[in-house]
């Protein structure tokens, strides 16, 4: 088996560096390969291997019955999944742009999510796909849809920033008993590397990471900008600024203790997320601290995220939609004068 | 579109299993008129949706699966459920909102399921959702090589919903061993099925999907099954999906608040002059099935197990209230206890083998060169070479990251965890 991988280029040799997509589809082959009960669905992932080629070569090896090309039907292939996983398959549902979920929505926080609560039917499905901007994909192929599934009781919700994560997230996800929406930056998809352990590895659902220590400010991201937060933080700590850099993983369930342990420590809280600004996590994150650490905040919480419109083509205007270092440097040197 | 045989055509059934249809079409009207007794007494806590005079249709759909297959009701569908072996206890609980139902008072109505036994999937409210879903459990039994049939049933006013469409395209194209019950009973709660599709016959959906089709008169129990074991029998063949419409007629209102004036007074009185029930007890007898005495016997066996039904039901307590914060998750292993039935070798399903025939093909398909590489181009994405350019034009300034474990990032980074080489804003910059 381990020729037949080799032959396909999927699963490298070990300790090579590995781009965030090639830890996706990693991850997707040896969960298939670890368990027939996987199975892939989506639109152009079989033949073709997928718009971002995360399924390459998985139709040849596993056959059409695994690797389940689709008409154009997101509700067809989030219901079809949710079936299969009822005769005990784990079927991973592939949104070719993640934007394109909200085709789905019905069938996502109606049926999947409420199915454990309401009949004790749990239904272990992924969903995953491209999503964010910052590559020109205009409004329709640029979105960060996460927050209209945060606030559905019944998934989880996961956004990860480093190929090491979105490999074990996304095992722990297929792994999970729950429907998991597994968010993959694009912009990350072959920008970052990193090298990856040979052996089979998971990383929890619903803990957070803290990538860098600090004391004067907790910079709280995920995914994209998770990135960009650590580059703010490096600047910062050439004015003599120590921000703590907190990245989520997991939107869903979200990991207060880690947030609260920080704010804890450092008293000030600065949320940064390419998702828009009314009703993103930044939101709900300020609502924690202010029931659970009032007392710990010597700041307001500060946000830095997208605006609060569609996400716009042209590159000028997307570049003000997002959030970048210098607005998270504004952010956070404005934070730690209070 | 295959002519529906009429109430003597059969040529299927035993004695036995003509009396069981009976059995269980007389058993669905009683379960339904003790819940409206009990809605009288305001032991429903929540809407009651009528079958009177649909029987025929839940009963002789659901007679001709097996055990092992797979349905999912809709809200009128009590009959079927009846047929799948679930006590009418469960439909009284659910109804009455009580700890020992099904969802333990968490839904009602016909609103549960049962995965692991009778293979029954819930429905929702927004209907045509099951489609798709029951496509899914019909693809999975052909991938684990059980040969189960998936049915499900859709109103007149369901098959205009989106995924009516999505659901049946994709089971058509997959092939799925899956049979769709349009059951026409005329009314979308108000609306009339001429106001919802300008069609006749509602199965002739069908053509839309290349599959085929019957359309079938609903209150002819005989017809309906004859009917639906055809459909079932080809589907398990591998013929691929079947829409089956049911011609019927909804004799109350949407539910018990609705008193349907709106229905026009010929039509109604068409309708209830071809009761079910009635019409197939007139076949029996004239067959010699059914008696006067047997007629007695059956509905002293109904009255006498829907009393004791009825009974556990009203003393079953209501939930705790606190049970309202619990089980939004499956944690730990005691709640997912389903695995998979495999019923074929495996070694078909994993590699070397595992890339057998498909039941579709299309002509040359995936006989060209395979896109490929690390490089291959991506939609909106970059190629690798682009990226790393970026990264070398900005000196990395991605400092410390942890390893993603949880350690914080003043630990060494270990030579398996080295930090992800980011272009950050500069690539984003190359992107264009």
């Amino acid at each position: 088996m381990a020729t037949a991988a080799k032959e396909t280029g999927i699963k490298p040799a070990a300790a090579a560096q590995v781009t965030f997509l090639e830890a996706i589809k990693q991850a997707m082959y040896e969960e298939m390969e670890r368990d027939p009960a996987v199975v892939l669905i989506g639109e152009d992932i079989g033949v073709y291997g997928g718009a971002f080629k995360t399924s390459e070569g998985l139709l040849e090896k596993f056959g059409w019955e695994r690797v389940i090309d689709t008409p154009i039907s997101e509700s067809a292939i989030v219901g079809a999944a949710c079936g299969m996983s009822y005769l005990g398959l784990r079927p991973i549902a592939e949104m070719q742009f993640i934007d394109f979920i909200v085709c789905a929505f019905n069938q996502i926080t109606n049926f999947v999510a409420k199915g454990h609560y309401l009949w004790n039917a749990p239904a272990p499905i992924v969903i995953r796909g491209p999503a964010g901007g910052g590559v020109h994909g205009g409004p329709f192929h640029s979105a960060n849809p996460e927050m209209y599934f945060v606030h559905t009781p019944g998934l989880k919700v996961i956004y990860p920033s480093t190929p090491y994560d979105a490999k074990g997230l996304l095992k722990a996800a297929v792994r999970d008993n729950n429907p998991v929406l597994f968010f993959e930056h694009k912009f990350l998809y072959r920008r970052i590397k990193e090298e990856l352990p040979a052996e089979d590895y998971t990383v929890p659902i619903g803990k957070a990471v803290i990538r860098r220590e600090g004391k004067h400010l907790t910079i709280i991201s995920y995914a994209a900008m998770m990135h960009t937060s650590l580059e703010a933080a490096a600047e910062l700590a050439k004015e003599g600024i120590e921000a703590e850099v907190i990245d989520l993983r997991t939107l869903l369930p979200l990991d207060e203790e880690t947030i609260l342990t920080s704010l804890k420590k450092t008293n000030k809280c600065l949320v940064v997320h390419e998702d828009t600004k009314t009703g993103g996590i930044a939101g709900e994150i300020a609502a924690i601290l202010c029931e659970r650490a009032f007392a710990d905040l010597d700041g307001p919480l500060m946000r830095v995220t997208a605006l609060d419109t569609p996400v716009p083509y042209s590159p000028p205007l997307e570049e003000y939609f997002l959030p970048n270092k210098e607005k998270v440097l504004h952010a956070a040197r404005q934070l730690v004068k209070y | 579109m295959a002519k529906a045989k009429g109430a003597n055509g059969s040529r299927k059934l035993t004695r036995e299993q003509y009396l069981d249809l009976y059995y269980y079409m007389r058993l669905n009207r009683a379960v339904e008129d003790t819940m409206v007794k009990l809605f009288r007494q305001n032991k429903i806590v929540g809407g009651l949706y009528s079958s009177l005079g649909q029987e025929a249709v839940s009963v002789g759909t659901a007679y001709a699966l097996e055990k092992k297959d797979w349905l999912a009701p809709m809200i009128r569908n009590i009959g079927a459920l009846l047929v799948k072996g679930v006590p009418p206890r469960d439909v009284f609980m659910q109804h009455m909102a009580k700890y020992d139902s099904p969802t333990k008072g968490k839904d009602g109505t016909s609103h549960f399921g049962d995965l692991e036994n009778l293979h029954i999937v819930s429905p929702i409210s927004m209907l045509g959702d099951l489609i798709p879903v029951m496509a899914g459990v019909a693809i999975a039994g052909r991938y684990l090589g059980q040969k189960i049939v998936a049915m499900t049933w859709i109103g007149d006013g369901g098959s205009s919903t989106g995924v009516f469409h999505e659901g049946l395209n994709f089971a058509a194209v997959q092939k799925a061993p899956f049979v769709l019950v349009l059951e026409n009973n005329q009314w979308a709660y108000s609306t009339p099925v001429r106001r919802q599709v300008p069609l006749e016959n509602l199965a002739d959906r069908a053509k839309a999907y290349g599959i085929p089709s019957y359309t079938v008169d609903g209150n002819d129990v005989v017809a309906v099954y004859d009917t639906a074991k055809e459909a079932v029998d080809r589907a398990r063949q591998g013929e691929g999906p079947i829409l089956l419409e049911v011609k019927t007629f909804r004799r109350m209102g949407h539910a018990q608040h609705d008193p349907a004036e709106y229905v026009p007074k010929d039509m109604r009185a068409y309708w209830e002059g071809r009761d079910p029930i009635a019409l197939y007890e007139k076949y029996l007898t004239a067959e010699k099935l059914l008696d006067d005495k047997s007629k007695k016997e059956i509905g002293d066996k109904i009255e006498k197990l829907l009393s004791k039904e009825r009974d556990f039901a009203e003393n079953s307590p209501m939930p705790p209230a606190e049970f309202a914060a619990q089980g939004v998750y499956c944690t730990g292993d005691d709640c997912h206890k389903i695995r998979p039935k495999w019923e074929r070798p495996l070694a078909e399903v994993t590699p070397p083998k595992s890339n057998v025939e498909a039941v579709w093909s299309v002509a040359g398909f995936g006989s060209g060169k395979a896109s490929g590489g690390g490089s291959a181009p991506i939609h909106f994405g970059d190629t690798e070479k682009n990226a790393r350019d970026a990264a070398s034009a900005e000196e990395s300034s991605t400092a410390k990251r942890s390893n993603g474990k949880g350690g914080a990032a003043k630990a060494p980074a270990k030579k398996a965890a080295k930090p992800a080489v980011i272009a950050g804003k500069t690539a984003r910059k190359a992107a264009r």
